[in-house]
């Protein structure tokens, strides 16, 4: 073995192993058994049940390994369980959405394997090389997901303008590194920290924090790099879509606070400043935009720009608890939003695409189990008690108010009154019974998709009445995060 | 100094070339301005002294990935009239010219070379504490930077698996 090569850097990445191994099981055994889903299906869980196993196990962790390439810290093991747990809810709910649609699942179970993969590098990557090829991989495989319905143009639709931004986003990404790295002579993050501590802001860095920022802001869909995302939620198999809108998110958050808190925290002024404007303008557009959506599927992606603004409040806020409350909410925002895309998941049926507005008329009467989970993810995602979404509103606006961003805390409850507009509006339809309407083929709900609802509702009623499990785990996580102390203020 | 002349030259030039890549209305056009483009980056790394990089960016971007660009171009049947030439013999006479020039070439080369001492076939010894660029990059590429590599080659595997789920047809 070469110098400086040592079994350790496979140990630390065990869980990652497991996972690339269970993709390329997958791959296979769809060749080899074709038409055995059931089979593909049990497979791709026990391999992310097993990885989420691993992960857990190195939960305790504060290690960077690697010659400095990963972290094997609570905040990636944070954001590995919130990507795996939604990925395992993603797997149930595609299994019976692929057989209405008629599609092949090997391949399809396989990239999303590949794509959770991406994402946890995206979690503990702390060098700009790990973060960039761990969203390269996520994307990539996201491309191809999007565009999965070959025969729907809107799904060709969705995969290209999705692969077109997302290069260009990459692009913009790619350049604001090079100037750090053309400044700082490091990728690494912490190296990049040293590099820049005690230098003023000068021209050029501001450039690099607004590229690096930018290109992130469209990968967690921010106002004004969010003009895809309605299209690409809309055009997307909706499973891949419910993935995209939690899974992608998180682990972008996940690499944004990477770079700009461990990696950029002399340049605080800068970025909070822009990430102050971004939240802003992104809570506001993404809920007003959503008020006149007749889509059920456009209207959940304008509802994840939203709290997309919401969840920039973390950043803003910079401090350890806010980012604390930052991960409380996507631990519950994982729960609400994969819950109410299933429910859109389950609507699809042989002769309806089920994703529009007016398609939700008498749910309560035809399943009164959907109706009822879908009434509480709504609720969650307003923000109304008892539901899980008000308690990590509570945690984020508070933390904001905490970091001196009273204004910014008083816009986002503003948003969040006009929010439960639109998402009671999706309640009132559930509840009409339209005699008139023709009537549909009945809502078969499989055990697959019931695990999912099960699993979904539980998180999002649970963490509303005893959210301090997540509280704890969300501040230990928090506070391994390398450069932030309780007491840093940013500004 | 020289160094400085050169990247602004080469930077004018790249940037130049890119411009002309998207604004030519024909695409084989377009697609031999991405070819010079290349070639102007991998000028830029021998700059830099990363020979290994410029070899590469040529034999593997100008080379191979251009080279399947032309192909699909010219597959893909873009409607386009052919264009009427005045002078059939044009293309004859550029052979010629062209012809000419290498057999020029070869005789400088023989002229130049005739009645040199050989060089010794031993290689030079490696200067003490110098590294080559390809084995310097192999060495960080399989110990610093192995875990991103490997990530690499599934993110390869990811984009072959779906270009071939994105192509095959349904049966």
């Amino acid at each position: 073995m070469p110098p400086g090569f040592s079994a350790s850097d496979f140990y630390y990445i065990l869980p990652e192993l497991v996972l690339t191994g269970g993709a390329l099981v997958v791959l296979l055994l769809s060749v080899v058994t074709p038409r055995r889903d059931g089979l593909l299906l049990g497979v791709s869980l026990a391999t992310v049940a097993a990885t989420l196993l691993g992960v857990a196990s190195f939960a305790g962790l504060d290690e960077t390994v690697s010659r400095g390439l990963l972290a094997i810290d609570g905040f990636a093991a944070f954001f590995k369980v919130v990507v795996l747990v939604s990925a395992a809810l993603t797997l149930l709910m595609s299994a019976p959405y692929l057989r209405v649609e008629g599609l092949r699942a090997g391949e399809y179970y396989f990239l999303i394997l590949c794509a959770t993969l991406g994402m946890m590098f995206m979690a503990s990557g702390v060098d700009l090389i790990t973060l960039f090829i761990g969203l390269e991989t996520m994307a990539v495989s996201f491309y191809v997901l999007a565009g999965y319905l070959k025969p729907n143009p809107r799904s060709n639709e969705a995969a290209v303008k999705y692969f077109l931004l997302g290069a260009f986003s990459l692009g913009v990404l790619l350049y604001g590194m090079s100037i750090l790295y053309g400044v700082t002579g490091t990728t690494n993050l912490a190296a990049t920290a040293a590099a820049l501590s005690g230098q003023g802001p000068s021209l050029v860095l501001v450039l690099a924090v607004v590229l690096v920022g930018a290109g992130m802001g469209f990968k967690i869909a921010a106002v004004p790099f969010h003009m895809w995302a309605p299209d690409v939620y809309e055009g997307a198999p909706t499973p891949v879509t419910a993935f995209l809108s939690v899974g992608s998110k998180a682990a972008s958050f996940a690499m944004l606070i990477r770079i700009f808190l461990e990696g950029l925290p002399s340049l605080g002024g800068e970025w909070t400043f822009l990430f102050y404007l971004l939240a802003i303008i992104t809570m506001t557009v993404g809920n007003i935009a959503a008020l006149t959506q007749s889509n059920l599927k456009r209207l959940l992606a304008y509802s994840s720009i939203a709290h997309a603004g919401y969840l920039l409040m973390g950043v803003v806020a910079g401090t350890e608890r806010g980012v604390a409350a930052m991960l409380v909410y996507l631990g519950v925002y994982l729960f609400m939003q994969l819950g109410a895309f299933a429910v859109v998941a389950a609507m699809r049926r042989s002769d309806v695409v089920g994703d529009e507005l007016k398609d939700l008329t008498g749910l309560s009467r035809r399943s009164p189990m959907a109706a009822f989970a879908m009434l509480f993810f709504m609720l969650s995602l307003g923000g109304i008690p008892p539901t899980a979404g008000f308690m990590g509103k509570i945690w984020l606006f508070g933390a904001a108010i905490d970091a001196g961003f009273v204004w910014l805390a008083v816009i986002a409850v503003a948003n969040s009154a006009v929010s439960l507009y639109y998402y009671l509006r999706v309640v009132v339809f559930m509840w009409i019974n339209d005699e008139t309407a023709p009537a549909a083929s009945p809502l078969v709900i499989g055990p697959a998709m019931t695990v999912a609802l099960v699993v979904a509702l539980f998180g999002t009623v649970l963490f509303g009445l005893y959210p301090q499990f997540l509280f704890e785990h969300a501040e230990a996580a928090a506070r391994t995060l390398e450069g932030i102390g309780a007491g840093v203020a940013l500004r | 100094m020289a160094e400085a002349i050169a990247f602004y030259t080469l930077a004018v030039l790249i940037l130049g070339l890119g411009v002309a890549v998207v604004t030519t209305p024909k695409t084989v056009h377009s697609v031999l301005f991405l070819v010079l483009n290349f070639l102007c980056v991998a000028i830029l790394y021998v700059v830099l002294r990363a020979e290994f990089l410029a070899v590469i960016q040529v034999l593997v971007y100008a080379g191979g990935i251009v080279v399947l660009y032309l192909f699909v171009v010219m597959l893909v049947n873009l409607k386009r009239a052919p264009e009427a030439h005045e002078d059939p013999r044009r293309l004859a006479r550029l052979g010629l010219g062209l012809s000419g020039a290498v057999l020029l070439e070869l005789a400088g080369i023989v002229v130049y070379s005739y009645g040199r001492a050989a060089p010794s076939s031993a290689p030079a010894a490696p200067v003490e504490g110098i590294v080559g660029n390809t084995e310097e990059l192999g060495w960080l590429l399989y110990t610093d930077y192995l875990i991103p590599f490997e990530v690499a080659s599934v993110l390869l595997l990811v984009a072959m698996v779906g270009a071939i789920v994105l192509a095959r047809r349904e049966s």
